[in-house]
């Protein structure tokens, strides 16, 4: 067999390397493939995704920053900021749940100190292959316990996320990660600081090994196949006590603005951060690798520069105040050293042994990569697969059993066994946490806390990329506004197959425009985010599945709403309207066994009015509980809101409409609340003022869950059978 | 509450998590606390001491085991054997399991996994700085959150710590009924905290500093915390 080039090992197409090439002017050597190999993979380059992306939503007065910098940050008043940001680590947890869970995790409080914020929230937005087969049930129970492992060791909460099962996942599980950080807005360490030549690089923290060579370019920008296994040196190792002192030591480096710029040590390690605050420096730098400590003393000189070792981080520090720096680094019993030194030009050029090993401008190798316009192809057979809709099934089903499987059907059932793994209460700020529409974090010293949810709709995706995306943006901003809070902006992290194949492109610029097109309905632009490509193997690729994070605030927390009822003789409403559209419900694949047909509609308006009845129904304190109606429909949402306050209710079914659509049915745009007698007339105006419709459907009380004349069953029923499902699955 | 604010010293030790949640329960129950750094000899001439929660480098090895050889700890002895008020709260309890101011020791969950969770706990004792004059057979509501909180003790030590009644606290149902169904990580006897012989140390895995707040949880906390800041105030 004919040796694979060089470069092709390393990634790169025969043009990229043509392009390397003209711009250096000769071959580049071994070592400089290796870090444009880095740097240009997919991860790291976005070079199928920029042209996309360019079309969504980012700017608006509380936006501090953007899109490319380490997190998005938001102004949240009072002269706090809030950063956020939302990455994947799927790859390595395919292949090494415990410690790709765990790394992902690292990385992604790294992004949120390096804007100089103190991580308060973490969440994690997981999608499995069914528990039913042991090989998921491994990945499953490894990636939550390296979630737990890692995050409840460096003390920040996980406070939410969600967990989907579905087929598609089964060799490609999806880990996303989002960490959410606070600082004083006047402490933000962005690249509007000037960095000054002859300022010191000073790497901090873990000293560098051969875990995760490669890493960016082996394993998550290409497809898992059957050797996956061989790539498990690929995957880092984490070390969770370190990144907590690095956290700690950082933190007090920035509050003692000893710091001319930050960032931290991820995908293609050193090369990243070295190259990336470079350029955006707009200066060069002289690089010397016998400064890196090392782990093991003969690593080569590609290895250094592309380790991805865990822990690290990349100081800018002015000459006079690197002996403060030291000593902060010391006190925490952290290694620090000079690396790198700022230079006039742009050339970022390696020295080892004295030697020049590497010389590339530091621009092309982080804002110059190739960008690619794929071919987008929608795929065959798609119309066969939306015609056939369940939503004019036969249905058969008895209404109770049915109620009985969605309730327990692993999408839908308590994630106890999951978040009672994580710390959710440590920082001591966690007013509302796992289980929750959105977990509630007050900021510390004001009434004010901010609200974040996760979401994503692999199924809606599948059926419609782009009602997929759009509805995943619905339901974060509706997560947050059923709690009181109002949205300001998202995250997101973008899971798809290979860019390569039309089809997969179609999905994504399909996805783009549905987030697009609702983020700017609810107003809530894009700050950053994550594309994670490839994940598919042998052909068969993941559900198009965009997951947004959004951030929202509340002023007064105290006027939060939950989703239990609170106690008996409340009213019943449900807010928006049912149609019969069962496409992509829970209903359909649980009991129909068919996911197929059209998801429901999506009225971007009629969205964003709900949720301003929701936030002035808190505001004004009109309503006792109210939870986001979405997976598995009203019946779901009813149960949640029962068990969660412990207060069954008896409901009325309208004559007119199948039982099956009432219950289950996920149109879009509704809200279960429950209203005290007393305040049902304030609560009928502000919903008929903003044109939302509107239905009682019934009044709580009692230990019973009673559907009209359909069927009953009590709370205690439902409790087990939601608490029960996935331990249950578990243990086989 | 008198003129004099009492001075809770709470250790960081490098992996302490919940050093800044005790600091923050201290100052909301009305104490004063004051921040404490591992590597110094010094206490600051606090009334009591409080070693937090977290993971104290990182666990390794075992918990707490490295920690308790860290520079403060003699000082912390010095201070427990003069009589004054020691509390150990999750990693801190297993700190003083590990330097052998408290009996027994604390092994990984029955379950093997980490819980989070909010727990009732029955009160035992009287006699240790977090239950002085509170009445055994209170049910306390109180979060847990540990991986390796499960109390073990020889079959000898165990009699010892029950015959002279240095249980003091226990995992129990919400009426205060004890019941393995309710010894969340599989501890002996459902034990989940002990206190010395003398009574001035006490150890225990649920977090009162995280149940004083009503805004953020529970409020199982507050009583303890309350007794301890008297306790401190009483010090000779």
């Amino acid at each position: 067999m004919a040796e694979e080039p060089l470069h092709r090992a390393l990634g790169l197409t025969d043009d990229e390397l043509e392009a390397i090439r003209s711009t250096l002017g000769r071959d580049p050597n071994r070592n400089e493939l290796a870090m444009y190999g880095a740097m240009w993979s997919e991860h790291c380059s976005y070079k199928s995704s920029k042209i996309h992306l360019r079309k969504l939503p980012t700017e608006a007065p509380h936006v501090l920053v953007g899109p490319g910098q380490d997190a998005g940050v938001v102004d949240v008043g009072d002269g706090l900021a809030v950063a956020f940001k939302m990455e994947s680590h799927s790859h390595p947890s395919a292949i090494e749940p415990y410690q790709g869970a765990a790394t992902g995790i690292g990385g992604i409080v790294r992004d949120i100190v390096a804007m100089g914020a103190r991580p308060i929230a973490s969440l994690d937005p997981l999608m499995f292959g069914p528990l039913t087969e042991e090989r998921n049930r491994w990945l499953f129970e490894g990636v939550v316990a390296g979630i737990g492992g890692y995050g409840n060791c460096i003390g920040v909460p996980t406070v939410g996320g969600e967990v989907h099962f579905a087929e598609p996942h089964s060799t490609n599980p999806a880990i996303n990660v989002m960490c959410v950080g606070v600082a004083p807005v006047d402490r933000l360490v962005t690249s509007d600081r000037q960095v000054h030549e002859g300022s010191l690089m000073v790497l901090i923290g873990a000293s560098t090994g051969r875990d995760g060579i490669g890493g960016v370019s082996v394993l998550a920008s290409r497809t898992i196949e059957e050797d996956a296994a061989e790539s498990r040196p690929s995957v880092q190792i984490g070390d969770p006590f370190a990144e907590k002192l690095a956290i700690e030591a950082c933190l007090e480096l920035v509050e003692r603005d000893l710091l001319e710029g930050l960032q931290d040590l991820g995908g293609a390690g050193l090369t990243c951060a070295v190259s990336e605050s470079t350029a955006r420096a707009r200066l060069g730098v002289e690089l010397d690798l016998d400064a890196v400590p090392l782990r093991e003393p003969n690593l080569e000189v590609f290895e250094i520069l592309t380790s991805e070792s865990q822990e690290r981080m990349l100081a800018i520090v002015r000459p006079e105040r690197l002996d403060d720096v030291r000593e902060v680094c010391a006190r925490w019993g952290l290694a620090s050293a000079v690396v790198g030194k700022l230079v006039a030009g742009g050339e970022l050029s390696v020295k080892r042994g004295g030697k020049v090993v590497a010389e590339i401008p530091a621009r092309s190798l982080a804002d110059e990569g190739p960008v690619y316009e794929r071919p987008i192809e929608a795929p065959r057979g798609f119309d066969e697969i939306l015609e056939d809709d369940p939503t004019f099934a036969t249905v058969t089903a008895d209404p109770r059993e049915a109620f009985l499987a969605v309730l327990s059907s692993p999408n839908v059932a308590s994630k106890r066994f999951v978040w009672e793994q994580y710390d959710y209460v440590v920082q001591g700020g966690t007013i509302a946490g796992p289980g929750a529409d959105a977990a509630i974090i007050r900021l510390e010293g004001t009434l004010k806390a901010i609200a974040l949810s996760t979401d994503g709709k692999g199924r809606f995706g599948h059926l419609d990329p782009y009602l997929g995306a759009a509805h995943a943006v619905a339901e974060a901003a509706r997560n947050i506004a059923v709690m009181g809070a109002e949205p300001l902006a998202i995250t997101n992290c973008m899971n798809f197959g290979n860019p390569e194949r039309p089809e997969v492109m179609w999905q994504f610029a399909e996805s783009i425009q549905g987030m697009a097109d609702a983020c700017r309905a609810f107003e809530t632009p894009v700050t950053g985010g994550n594309v994670s490509f490839y994940n598919e193997s042998g052909g068969s690729a993941i559900w198009p599945t965009p997951v947004i994070g959004m951030l929202g605030l509340i002023a007064d927390y105290r006027l939060l709403v939950r989703s239990g009822f609170p106690e008996s003789g409340l009213l019943i409403y449900l807010l928006g309207e049912t149609f019969p559209e069962l496409g992509g419900s829970e209903f359909a694949d649980v009991v129909l066994r068919q996911i197929s047909g059209r998801p429901p509609a999506l009225d971007l308006e009629r969205e964003a009015a709900l949720h301003r009845v929701l936030i002035e129904a808190a505001n004004g304190d009109l309503v006792a509980s109210a939870h986001d109606c979405s997976d598995g429909g009203l019946v779901v949402a009813l149960a949640e809101s029962a068990m969660s306050g412990d207060t069954g209710f008896a409901l009325t079914l309208p004559g007119d409409v199948p039982w099956y659509v009432t219950l289950f049915a996920e149109s879009a745009s509704r809200a279960v609340v429950s209203v005290s007698p007393d305040k049902v007339e304030d609560l009928e105006a502000l919903v008929a003022a903003h044109h939302v419709p509107f239905s009682r459907m019934g009044e709580t009380g009692g230990p019973r869950m009673v559907f009209d004349t359909l069927f009953e069953t009590t709370v205690e029923e439902a409790r087990a059978v939601y608490e029960e499902a996935i331990p249950k699955l578990l243990t086989g | 509450m008198s003129e004099r604010r009492p001075r809770v010293g709470v250790v960081t030790f490098p992996g302490s998590l919940d050093d800044r949640d005790a600091l923050r329960a201290i100052a909301f129950m009305g104490g004063e606390g004051v921040p404490l750094w591992h590597a110094e000899h010094d206490l600051k001439g606090v009334d009591a001491v409080l070693l937090p929660g977290g993971f104290s480098y990182g666990d390794y090895l075992r918990t707490g085991a490295i920690a308790r050889f860290a520079a403060i700890m003699g000082e912390v002895r010095d201070f427990a054997e003069a009589g004054a008020p020691v509390v150990g709260v999750c990693n801190g309890f297993q700190i003083l399991c590990e330097a052998g101011l408290l009996p027994g020791a604390l092994i990984r969950n029955r379950t093997l996994r980490f819980i989070c969770r909010s727990v009732d706990v029955r009160i035992e004792t009287s006699l240790s700085p977090l239950t002085e004059g509170l009445v055994p057979g209170e049910v306390l509501r109180i979060p847990v959150k540990h991986g390796e909180g499960q109390f073990v003790a020889s079959r000898g030590d165990l009699e010892q710590i029950e015959g002279e009644g240095l249980v003091a606290f226990r995992y129990c149902a919400p009426d205060g009924t004890v019941d393995d169904e309710f010894n969340v990580n599989g501890s002996a006897n459902s034990i989940a905290g002990v206190r010395n012989a003398r009574g001035n140390v006490v150890g225990l895995m649920p977090h009162p500093e995280h149940a004083v707040d009503p805004d953020v949880g529970p409020t199982g906390g507050q009583p303890l915390l309350a007794s301890l800041l008297s306790r401190a105030l009483m010090r000779v």
